[in-house]
C-alpha cells in the first residue's frame, strides 16, 4: 500500500491524462470557473500518441449532405453500432473546437484555395499548443506523477485521487469534486508510436469504483510498420503494393480490408514484405510534407520506402485504436458512479464508431469533444457539491497491486505479466484471428494471473505505478477476451473465425465489467436502423 | 531507441529529462543527461522534436542499435544531417517556419488491395 502522502493537494476538478482528450477537459472546466489540476503520468504535451502521431480529425463543414455523407459512410463498417445523435454532437463539437483552435491557441493550419485546411493536426504542434493553452486558463499540471488509485467518500462517490510523483520520489493525494479519467486505451507495451503510456489504468480505476466497459471486444486494433520500428502511421500504406519473403506478391493484402491476410503470412513465415509503389513523384512530395514522422524510420534506415521492398510488422495497438473503453451513462459522459466522468480512449467510442474505427478521424473527434463534454461535467458537478466537498472521509479504492489480499507472490509480478501478455495478447492468432478455441485458454491463464497478482502483487511507493499498470492491462485483456466469447458473431472489428457472418440478433452493445468475477451483459437490441430509410 | 545525447551540443537545459513520455533521463553530474532507462524508450522522438540543440538522437528502432552501429556514431549522424533532423522537418526552432502551415498529404482514396500475379508474374492492375 501506498505510505505517507507528502503532498497533499485540493482542486474542484482533477483531470488525468493529458492528451487531446484530458486537456480540452481541463480546458473547458477551468472556462466553467473550476479549479482544475491535471495529473500525467508522462508529461502533458508530449505523451500519448497524438502528440508523437498527429491526427486526422473528422472536421465536416456544418451542410447536412456533407453531415450525413460523413456520418452514413462508416456505419457499415463500424457494425451498425454508433449513435446517430452521438455522431451529430461529436461532429459539432468538433467543428466548434477546430474553429477555436485556429483563432485562440493560433494553431498554425495549412491555407488551401484561401481557406484554413482543419482536417488533420501535427501532433508535437497540436499537443504544444494544448498545453500553453490550459495553462493561459489556469490549470495547474503535475507531469511524471502517474495517479495509482481513485478516492471515494463513504456514499462511493469518487473524491479525489491518489498517485506518485517519479521525479520526485514522493506520493501525492488529490482531493476533488469530481475525476475525469482520460487516460487514453491500452495498447500493451507493444511500442507502437507514442502508445506505451496507455495501459488501460483509467480503466483499472473506474472498474474498481464500480464502474462498467462497453465494446471491450472491439479491441482487435494491429497497425503496420515498418519492422522492428515503431511508427505504426498507416495511411500511406494504402499506396502500397506487399510480398511474400520471396518477393511475389501477397494477394490480398493491404492496409484496409487486407491486414489479416499479412498477419496470416507474418504468422506462417515470419516475413512481409512492402513497397510503396503505387504514389505518384506528386503524391510522394505531398506525402513529406503531409506527415514527416512517417519518413523518419525510412530516412533513418536508408530505406527509400517507393523504390525499396522493406519488411513489415504488425503492432498491437488494443483499444487505442480499437473502441471499447468505460461506459457512458450521460450526455456529459459522466459514468454510473457519482463524481467520475470520461473522455477519449478511456471511454467507450461505439456512440460515434461502433466497433471500428479504421482509418482514424473519429478518434480525435471524439478525444475532443468527449473531453469538453466531460470536463464540462465534472466542473458542474464539483460545482454543485459546495463546501460539502472538502469535508468528505476519503478511502482509497485501490486493489490490485496495493492492496494485496494474501501474502505477497514469489516472483517478479511485472515479468510474469509481460510473459503473460506475449503469450496470450500480443500474438496475431489470440487476439487478432480470433477463436473461442485460442481465446478460451488464454482467458482462463488470464485470470489466473490475475489472481496471483490481486492475492499478492505489492512494491514501495516507486514501484507501485507499475504494478498497477500491470493489473490495470491484466483486467483489459480479461474484459477484452470475455466480450469476444460473449459475441458470437463478425461484427465490426470483432471477428470469429467459427462466426464469420454478422448475426442480426446481436444487434446490440456488450456490457462487461467486473475484476475477481467477471461478468457481461448484452444490452437492448437496437433499432433497425430507420436512418437509412431516411437517407437518400 | 534513443541513443545520443550529443555532449558538445547539449546546453544542459533539462528539457529532455521533462518532456519524455516514459522518464527516460536522469540529470548527469555534469548537468548533461544520461540516458537512465534506455528499455523503457517507446521511440517517439519527442526529446528530439523538443531539444533546442539538436543535441539528441533517436535510432528508429524498438531495440537497442548494436555495438558499432552508424546509428551509435556522432560523427557520422552530423554527417549525414540526422541530428536534429525531425525538428527541421517539423520546422521547430528560431527562424523556422512551422511545418503544421504546409502539412497537406495527398488525398487517400479507398486503400490499395495487392492483386494476385498472373501466369507471368505480372500485377493485374495498375
Ligand atoms: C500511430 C497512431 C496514429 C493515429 N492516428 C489517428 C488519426 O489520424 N486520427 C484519429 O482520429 N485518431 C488517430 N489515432 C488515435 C488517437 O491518437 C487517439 O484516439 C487519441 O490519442 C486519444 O486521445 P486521449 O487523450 O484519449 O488519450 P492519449 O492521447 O493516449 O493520452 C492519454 C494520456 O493519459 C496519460 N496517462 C495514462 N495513464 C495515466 C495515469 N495512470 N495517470 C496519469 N496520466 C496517465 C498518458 O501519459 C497520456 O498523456 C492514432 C493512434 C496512433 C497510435
Ligand atoms: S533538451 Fe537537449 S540541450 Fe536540453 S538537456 Fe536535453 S539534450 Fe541537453
Ligand atoms: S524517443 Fe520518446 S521515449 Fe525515447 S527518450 Fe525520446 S522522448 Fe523518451
Amino acid at each position: 500500500m501506498t505510505g505517507t502522502t507528502p503532498l497533499d493537494l485540493t482542486a474542484d476538478v482533477v483531470i488525468v491524462g493529458g492528451g487531446p482528450a484530458g486537456t480540452w477537459a481541463a480546458l473547458t472546466a477551468a472556462e466553467a470557473g473550476a479549479d482544475v489540476l491535471l495529473l500525467d503520468k508522462g508529461y502533458c504535451g508530449t505523451s500519448g500518441p497524438t502528440a508523437s502521431g498527429g491526427t486526422g480529425v473528422w472536421y465536416v463543414q456544418p451542410e447536412p449532405a456533407a453531415r450525413e455523407k460523413a456520418m452514413a459512410s462508416r456505419e457499415k463498417l463500424g457494425g451498425y453500432l454508433q449513435d446517430r445523435r452521438w455522431m451529430a454532437r461529436t461532429l459539432d463539437q468538433t467543428y466548434a473546437n477546430m474553429n477555436r483552435l485556429a483563432t485562440e491557441a493560433r494553431y498554425p493550419f495549412p491555407v488551401v484555395d484561401g481557406r484554413p485546411h482543419q482536417r488533420g493536426l501535427q501532433g508535437p504542434e497540436y499537443m504544444r499548443r494544448m498545453r500553453s493553452w490550459i495553462k493561459r486558463a489556469g490549470v495547474r499540471i503535475l507531469d511524471h506523477s502517474p495517479v495509482t488509485e481513485l478516492l471515494v467518500d463513504n456514499a462511493g462517490t469518487v473524491a479525489g485521487v491518489r498517485g506518485h510523483r517519479r521525479q520526485h520520489g514522493t506520493d501525492y493525494r488529490v482531493r476533488a469534486g469530481a475525476v475525469v479519467l482520460a487516460t487514453g486505451g491500452c495498447a500493451f507495451l507493444s511500442k507502437a508510436l507514442g502508445c506505451d503510456v496507455a495501459t488501460g489504468d483509467g480503466a483499472l480505476y473506474a472498474a474498481e469504483v464500480g464502474a462498467a466497459m462497453s465494446g471491450m471486444e472491439f479491441s482487435t486494433a494491429y497497425a503496420i510498420a515498418p519492422a522492428f520500428t515503431s511508427v505504426t502511421k498507416t495511411a500511406y500504406y494504402g499506396f502500397a503494393t506487399f510480398f511474400h519473403g520471396d518477393g511475389t506478391p501477397l494477394a490480398g493484402a493491404g492496409s484496409q480490408g487486407g491486414r489479416s491476410v499479412i498477419a496470416r503470412e507474418l504468422l506462417r513465415t515470419g516475413t512481409v514484405l512492402c513497397q510503396i509503389d503505387q504514389a505518384t513523384p506528386e503524391q510522394q512530395t505531398q506525402m513529406r510534407i503531409g506527415q514527416p514522422n512517417f519518413f523518419l524510420t525510412f530516412d533513418r534506415l536508408g530505406i527509400n520506402p517507393f523504390t525499396d521492398k522493406f519488411p513489415v510488422t504488425l503492432l498491437l495497438e488494443g483499444t487505442v485504436r480499437g473502441t471499447g473503453g468505460i461506459r457512458i451513462a450521460g450526455d456529459d459522459c459522466a459514468t454510473s458512479v457519482p463524481g467520475l466522468y470520461v473522455a477519449g480512449d478511456a471511454a467507450t467510442r461505439e456512440l460515434v464508431c461502433g466497433g471500428f474505427t479504421g482509418g482514424g478521424s473519429h478518434n480525435s473527434a471524439w478525444a475532443m469533444s468527449s473531453g469538453t463534454w466531460a470536463g464540462g461535467g465534472a466542473a458542474r458537478f464539483a460545482a454543485a457539491l459546495g463546501a460539502h466537498a472538502s469535508r468528505r472521509r476519503l478511502v482509497g479504492a485501490g486493489g490490485a497491486g496495493i492492496r494485496p489480499t494474501g501474502r505477497p507472490a514469489a516472483g517478479d509480478a511485472w515479468d510474469e505479466v509481460q510473459d503473460v501478455l506475449r503469450r496470450q495478447v500480443h500474438p496475431y492468432d489470440k487476439n487478432y484471428l480470433r477463436n473461442g478455441d485460442r481465446l478460451r485458454p488464454a482467458l482462463a491463464e488470464l485470470n489466473q494471473v490475475w489472481d496471483r497478482l490481486r492475492a499478492g502483487a505489492a512494491a514501495d511507493p516507486a514501484g507501485t505505478p507499475r504494478l498497477r499498470q500491470a493489473s490495470a492491462m491484466v483486467a483489459h485483456a480479461r474484459w477484452m477476451y470475455t466480450g469476444a466469447l460473449a459475441r458470437t458473431e463478425s461484427r465490426g472489428m470483432a471477428r470469429r473465425e467459427e462466426f464469420p457472418e454478422l448475426d442480426p440478433a446481436q444487434h446490440r452493445r456488450l456490457t462487461v465489467g467486473g475484476l475477481d468475477e467477471l461478468w457481461v451483459r448484452p444490452e437492448q437490441l437496437l433499432p433497425a436502423r430507420p436512418e437509412l430509410a431516411v437517407a437518400s | 531507441m534513443i541513443e545520443i545525447v550529443s555532449t558538445s551540443r547539449c546546453v544542459t537545459c533539462d528539457v529532455c529529462i521533462a518532456v519524455c513520455p516514459t522518464n527516460v533521463f536522469d540529470r548527469g553530474p555534469d548537468g548533461v543527461p544520461v540516458i537512465a532507462r534506455q528499455s523503457d524508450c517507446q521511440t517517439c522522438f519527442m526529446c528530439e522534436a523538443h531539444c533546442p540543440a539538436d543535441a539528441l538522437f533517436v535510432a528508429p528502432l524498438t531495440h537497442a542499435a548494436p555495438d558499432g552501429s552508424p546509428l551509435r556514431d556522432e560523427a557520422h549522424l552530423t554527417e549525414a544531417g540526422l541530428l536534429g533532423s525531425y525538428r527541421k522537418e517539423i520546422g521547430w526552432g528560431r527562424g523556422r517556419k512551422p511545418g503544421a502551415r504546409l502539412a497537406v498529404g495527398p488525398e487517400l482514396g479507398r486503400a490499395r488491395i495487392t492483386p494476385a500475379p498472373t501466369p507471368q508474374g505480372e500485377l493485374t492492375d495498375a
